[in-house]
């Protein structure tokens, strides 16, 4: 007997998402579907019509895998190449590693904990597009993060600075800044975390990151980090548009929504931003060949696109977010900021540090005409001096720091480039000090959290920064020396500055015999 | 405001003066010394005279400063959280009547940085 063969129809894009998504929820028949998802709605946001929400790319959990294991088959073969290649020794100069040191000890680990984010939120929301959407997004932070970490193992074979990682992360004190943004952001509601990351960090800044990083490896001969950078450009494509339409959905729904995001939207803003000085910094001074400068990145990145973007979202009511305004006076300060500050804080890092050189001091003149000359040459001159007299200058004292960023209390006021700008505000009767005024309104918009704020340098001093068993009390006891090694530096190796640095020599050593014939 | 959350959300100070080992937090950052990228931290005893703090932890970091050395104490001017503040040299930290965490800043006139340049 013949059987009446069916042919199997091929699902469409849109039924197979449908089917893969919504159609495997369901309807609670005996628990309140509030006490079910009780995080979705004590943050104040309205949500009428979760149907409403719609993922763009309609991306299904078979077609993920898929697509994903493509990437990582070639990815891999690359990192492999890179590897058995020495490709470590065709980099523009020595000095590049730090630009990946600083990657993988700043961003990494980012990655990382978005992935745990997105995973934290993707169980909150009561509609299971945005649950589904959320699960690949963490997904996907989670491939970040391990590819970034493989592709850069390579370096850590060899060089400096990289192989405590994750330690680094938890406690070193300028590390504390991105690990508290993502903190902050973790410890909101599943609006504020996708509003703050998925939004502020993925739409708004991420290009900030991911163009200077990336064409920074490109530019100075790093095939790995290229290829890693590539290969998630294209999720950060779908997280950005992600990103964009859930603010979208989410300020259409109710009009109480929208003074929610917009508060938001200003807190990350200012946070990333402040975030973004390591990135600043990164582009102006740690690429041995440059890409283009902090300055002009803003203009592209910020100016340009955000500029529409923000002037899209007008309709819902949504404006400019107020910090704007003082992150354009500090454009032309940013960089050189930061690394006046790195370079005399370097017993403390993982990377290492030098001064410009004269080409590279008339390049950052060029890029930044009304700021370099007249308020940050006359330091790099000075302290060229002080390293040819053979007294480095450098800072080894506890700095002060911002209450809500954690970053040293190094801004000037906006507007005035010769005074350090400081806030300060009472809470409970304990004083809080500030880098800015948005950092203050951060604080007293949420005071009870951010007096929770572990800062680094009081770590040191409350005995926190000390290994187990160390007794502070011991004849001899230099707290200095145990809160490094505590922080897992090797001084003299891991920090300091560049030049008869180890990593320099080995690069240069290396380099020579992989160029010799003998 | 209060933190919106789903339960109580309230916390103690991390920092509260007792976390500290019978130290007191001090800020401090030289006006007008852009060398210096911060102000700095210190845990200091509060019976410290303030002459000392002076002559011993600031003089540490900031006498990298070529302003440093005779600089007329006399004529400094000091603030204190943002107000005027006139620290008696011989008294202590706490006589002085400062408190945990307490952000003093001061102005060296005619000592005005580098080339008189504010750095
Ligand atoms: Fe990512
Ligand atoms: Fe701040």
């Amino acid at each position: 007997m013949d059987m009446p063969v069916t042919k199997k129809k091929k699902l469409g894009l849109k039924e197979r998402y449908a089917l893969m998504t919504r159609g495997l929820g369901w309807e609670p028949s005996y628990q309140p579907i509030d006490d079910i998802f009780p995080m979705d709605r004590f943050e104040g946001i309205k949500i009428h019509d979760w149907d409403a929400w719609e993922d763009p790319f309609r991306l299904t959990m078979d077609a993920y895998w898929k697509y994903q294991a493509e990437k990582e088959r070639k990815l891999y073969a690359i990192v492999d190449a890179f590897a058995q290649s020495n490709g470590h020794l065709t980099l523009s100069d020595a000095r590049y590693i730090n630009t990946v040191k600083l990657f993988v000890n700043g961003f990494a680990p980012l990655e990382y904990m978005s992935h745990r984010g997105f995973a934290h939120i993707g169980r909150q929301f009561r509609d299971v597009g945005p649950r589904v959407a959320c699960m690949m997004q963490s997904l996907d932070e989670m491939r970040h993060s391990q590819t970034q970490i493989h592709a850069i193992s390579n370096y850590n074979r060899y060089y400096s600075g990289m192989a405590e990682f994750r330690h680094h992360h938890d406690y070193l004190p300028y590390l504390q800044v991105p690990k508290s943004f993502f903190e902050d952001a973790a410890t909101g509601g599943p609006f504020e975390f996708i509003v703050a990351i998925g939004f502020a960090f993925e739409y708004v800044l991420t290009n900030l990151v991911f163009v200077p990083f990336i064409s920074g490896a490109a530019y100075n001969g790093d095939m790995g980090a290229m290829t890693f950078g590539f290969s998630a450009q294209s999720d950060e494509a779908r997280h950005m548009t992600l990103g964009l339409e859930v603010i979208k959905f989410v300020l259409e729904q109710d009009p109480v929504n929208v003074p929610i995001v917009q508060k938001w939207l200003n807190k990350w803003t200012w946070r990333g931003v402040r975030l973004l000085t390591l990135v600043a910094m990164m582009q102006d001074y740690m690429l041995p060949k440059r890409v283009m400068s902090w300055a002009e990145a803003w203009e592209i990145y910020f100016e340009e696109n955000c500029g529409a973007l923000f002037r899209d979202l007008a309709r819902y009511g949504i404006v400019m977010p107020p910090c704007v305004e003082q992150i354009r006076l500090e454009r032309d300060h940013l960089s050189h900021i930061a690394w006046c500050h790195f370079y005399q804080a370097r017993g403390t890092s993982d990377f290492h540090v030098w001064l410009p050189s004269k080409e590279d001091m008339d390049w950052l003149s060029a890029k930044y005409p009304d700021t370099f000359d007249r308020y940050y040459r006359p330091r790099y001159e000075y302290w060229a001096k002080c390293e040819a007299e053979g007294k480095p200058f450098e800072a080894t004292a506890v700095p002060m720091q911002c209450q809500v960023c954690q970053i040293p209390m190094m801004f000037t006021e906006p507007g005035d480039p010769l005074t350090l700008c400081q806030r300060h505000a009472d809470y409970k009767g304990e004083q809080y000090h500030f880098c800015s005024d948005h950092c203050r309104d951060i604080f007293e918009d949420e005071p009870e959290k951010f007096i929770q704020s572990k800062i680094a340098g009081h770590e040191v001093f409350k005995g926190n920064a000390f290994r187990p068993g160390t007794d502070p009390t011991a004849e001899g006891f230099n707290p200095a020396a145990e809160a490094l090694a505590f922080f897992r530096i090797e001084h003299g190796r891991d920090n300091g500055l560049h030049n008869g640095s180890t990593d320099e020599r080995n690069f240069a050593l290396w380099r020579g015999l992989a160029k010799a014939n003998d | 405001m209060a933190v919106k959350a789903i339960d109580t959300y309230e916390f103690e100070p991390a920092d509260k003066a007792e976390n500290f080992h019978g130290a007191c937090v001090i800020y401090a950052g030289w006006d007008g010394h852009l060398l210096f990228s911060s102000p700095y931290a210190w845990p200091l005893p509060p019976d410290l005279p303030f002459a000392h703090f002076i002559a011993g932890p600031m003089a540490e970091i900031f006498g990298q400063h070529p302003d440093w050395a005779g600089i007329d104490w006399n004529s400094a001017v000091w603030t204190r959280n943002g107000e005027a503040f006139a620290p008696d040299m011989q008294a202590s930290i706490a006589a002085n009547g400062l408190s945990h965490k307490d952000a003093l800043r001061f102005r060296t006139p005619g000592r005005d940085g580098l080339n008189g340049a504010g750095i």
